[in-house]
């Protein structure tokens, strides 16, 4: 492989420096570094960031790949400058057994985009009734140390206290997906004031919140560790802050989106904003961006849902939950977050590349931008503003909440061991 | 007026008096002879019904007959919707057939306003009643059949409804007529109380321009007029009460209620009625009872829309008179 020289990148966001890659790996940062032999990219006061790592994203692969592939989905994801992504498990079949989450892998190093981390159902089927093989996924090919019945909460407390001590054995982590099934029945968007008016389903804050009440504790009571998915709600926070403060293992993640749009816009009806865990209030955009600025939540991760144009392209309660995001996320993030004073960039690729890559052990990857490291990084033009075209995606699906929305920042290269995979602003 | 007659919530005072004053003009057409009107020949309205409602279906039926409309009746039961179709292709096909006006049922609500504002379709969209959000032409014949009992069929001409009493009572958690009835009455200057259990109020109610009660026998000497809503058998299943008998006797409507009302106060339903549940047959079959006159009530107002959102802006009465 031969050397690329990006010259002149606020690395984190700090003082220009130039960064020389040699194959896969970081060979120098500094400043006025020689450009022999070396293919030159002028960053041109850009900010160089670790690639970013995405703990929860759906490729839809196999059975749902009318709305997305591990292939577009990984080139999405380049696109968005992730070079990881964990690859949720509610696929048709579910990735409940080392078979279907060796595929996923496979299909992974295939595409070559990026790296794809598949995360192991917890229980057959997503059923909630009986575990699924964790051992068998751990030791596959594949290596899962996440798991996950996302889309579906572990509703039952003894499967949920069994599974948080079954992985302890290799390490590995629940992904909770916090949403008590009998408070959410028929629930079509958050409880609240704007439910009321429009006659939908209420999805209360209580049914999120009670779980990670609940398994929090279990999690102290076994002495395992838990992660809390797509944390939504204002009273969510103060749960997983009062874990944190007793000594619980827990670390939670909010998406992008949940930091930026509020139920309001559902008044539209439009079933593009229609997601799970539902938009909620201001109020709770805020306690959620206050939470991510102070290490309460670790990390943002997308929930990339993608979805065929018919299955939201009809009335509300028809419409399928979810939205893209891959291809956003750091734009959102830049918007909620950096503009808005909350968070530096260093504090972007902690929670954006550094916890996501330590709660998922995804190794090589959110390590820092230094000589010796992996070459896993991401140039972005901060300085970018412009208006969400989603005829530009590279995800086979166009479900944003985002389109025509002004946002800032720009993914122009990724990295993935020194391999671009995104070129400015193209994928290679 | 606008386009479209979505929710109650989008009409100003101005224009729900407007569609009263024009619904008393149509109601003398049905005191005629014959019946019709001649204002829309020629145009097709489509009756797009997801749900069962006849009696929804027949008042805009014969409305629309009334007023000569061509009229096509499409009922999702046995259609190609039942073979999966999709809302926006059934509408763009019936479009494509040269319908002008599509009343649409629906059980999810959002639904006519996703048809109104999707760029799927560009015909009038009524709204018939959309799952537990809205039923406007349902507000609009209860806000006339008040103003007739409550200020005068004659003497309410171009009136609201100021200051009259009005208490909801039910189930307002599953209902559009509620919260039709809420926006509606209180744009046309009413007082609004919903009374009902605590589970069958949804969280979020507190920010409605109404009061609200879990106690009907203090509420009904302070009524002119008592709504009583639909309540079904089978919610007592999701515990929302715990039996038929308690909600009876807490909510319910009998002769002993109806006597602490004031003299002149009405009792409305908009049916169907659940007779022994939230009304007993004493008080459904009794003077005060305006359940029969809100059906023929509802035909006046359909009219009155569809004149409004087809015909044209001017008031009824110069437009009828012409011809």
């Amino acid at each position: 492989m031969s050397k690329i020289l990006i010259r002149g990148a606020k690395v984190l966001g700090g003082e220009p420096q130039d960064v020389l890659i040699d194959g896969e790996t970081i060979e120098a940062v500094g400043t006025g570094l020689s450009a022999e032999g070396a293919e030159v990219v002028e960053a041109g006061g850009k900010v160089l960031l670790p690639g970013l790592v995405d703990l929860h994203t759906h490729l839809r692969e196999p059975g749902r790949e009318d709305s997305e592939t591990v292939l577009t989905g990984t080139r999405a994801a380049a696109s968005g400058g992730y070079t990881t992504v964990f690859a949720m498990a509610n696929t048709f079949p579910v990735a409940d057994t080392a078979g279907v989450v060796e595929q996923v892998w496979r299909l992974g190093k295939e595409s070559g985009y990026c790296d794809v981390r598949p995360i192991g159902a917890v229980t057959v089927g997503l059923e909630g009734a009986k575990l699924a093989e964790l051992g068998a996924m751990h030791e596959s090919a594949a290596g899962v140390t996440v798991f996950s019945d996302d889309g579906k909460c572990v509703h039952d407390a003894v499967i949920m206290r069994r599974a948080l001590e079954y992985v302890k054995a290799f390490d590995g982590v629940v992904a909770q997906h916090a949403q008590e099934p009998r408070l959410t029945e028929g629930a079509q968007m958050n409880e609240g004031v704007v439910s009321a008016e429009l006659g939908l389903g209420g999805w209360p804050a209580v049914a999120e919140e009670s779980v990670i009440a609940r398994d929090v504790l279990l999690a102290e009571h076994v002495g395992s560790r838990v992660h809390i998915c797509h944390l939504s709600t204002a009273g969510s926070v103060e749960i997983v802050r009062w874990a944190k403060s007793r000594g619980i293992r827990v670390t939670a993640e909010v998406t992008p989106h949940h930091l930026l749009l509020t139920d309001e816009l559902v008044r539209s009806y439009n079933p593009v904003y229609k997601v799970n865990p539902p938009l909620r209030t201001e109020r709770d955009v805020h306690a959620l961006r206050e939470a991510l600025a102070d290490g309460t939540i670790d990390i943002v991760a997308t929930d990339h849902a993608p979805h065929p144009h018919e299955d939201k392209d009809c009335e509300w309660a028809a419409a399928a939950m979810g939205m893209v995001g891959l291809e956003t996320a750091l734009s959102v993030v830049q918007e909620t977050m950096v503009d808005t004073g909350l968070l530096d960039w260093a504090g972007v690729a902690d929670r954006m590349s550094v916890k996501p890559a330590q709660i998922g052990q995804a190794a090589g990857q959110g390590r820092p931008v230094s000589a010796g490291e992996p070459a896993n990084l991401t140039l972005v033009d901060t300085e970018y503003r412009g208006r969400v075209d989603p005829a530009g995606f590279a995800s086979r699906s166009r479900n944003t909440p985002y389109e025509g929305r002004e946002l800032p920042g720009r993914v122009t290269h990724t990295w993935l061991r020194g391999k671009a995979t995104l070129v400015d602003g193209k994928l290679t | 007026m606008q386009r479209h007659l979505i929710s109650a919530a989008d009409l100003t005072r101005d224009d729900a008096v407007l569609i009263l004053d024009t619904a008393e003009e149509m109601a003398r057409v049905a005191d005629r002879p014959i019946k019709k009107l001649p204002t829309l020949r020629g145009r097709t309205v489509v009756n797009l019904f997801f749900e069962d409602s006849t009696r929804t279906r027949i008042s805009f039926e014969a409305a629309e007959k009334r007023l000569s409309a061509d009229v096509i009746n499409f009922t999702a039961k046995g259609s190609s919707v039942s073979k999966g179709e999709s809302l926006k292709d059934t509408a763009q096909t019936l479009e494509a057939m040269g319908v002008d006006a599509v009343v649409i049922r629906h059980g999810a609500s959002g639904a006519p306003y996703r048809l109104a504002t999707s760029g799927w379709i560009d015909a009038h969209v009524i709204n018939a009643g959309d799952g537990t959000h809205q039923h406007p032409t349902q507000a609009l014949l209860d806000a006339f059949t008040m103003r007739r009992r409550l200020v005068g069929r004659d003497s309410g001409i171009g009136k609201d409804l100021d200051g009259r009493r009005i208490t909801l009572v039910g189930d307002v958690l599953h209902s559009r007529v509620a919260r039709s009835n809420v926006d509606l009455l209180h744009t046309l200057g009413a007082h609004v109380t919903l009374v009902a259990p605590p589970t069958l109020l949804p969280v979020g109610v507190e920010t409605w321009p109404c009061e609200v009660s879990y106690d009907l026998d203090s509420t009904l000497p302070k009524s002119d007029a008592v709504m009583m809503l639909r309540v079904q058998r089978e919610r007592m299943n999701a515990a929302f009460f715990p039996t038929e008998r308690e909600y009876s006797r807490r909510y319910g409507l009998d002769g002993d209620r109806m006597a602490k009302m004031p003299e002149h106060a009405i009792v409305m339903h908009p049916g169907p009625m659940v007779r022994g549940m939230e009304i007993t047959a004493e008080v459904a079959d009794s003077d005060r009872c305006t359940v029969v006159e809100q059906v023929t009530n509802g035909v006046s107002i359909r009219m009155a829309v569809l004149y409004l959102l087809l015909g044209g802006n001017e008031p009824a009465q110069t437009r009828t008179e012409e011809k």
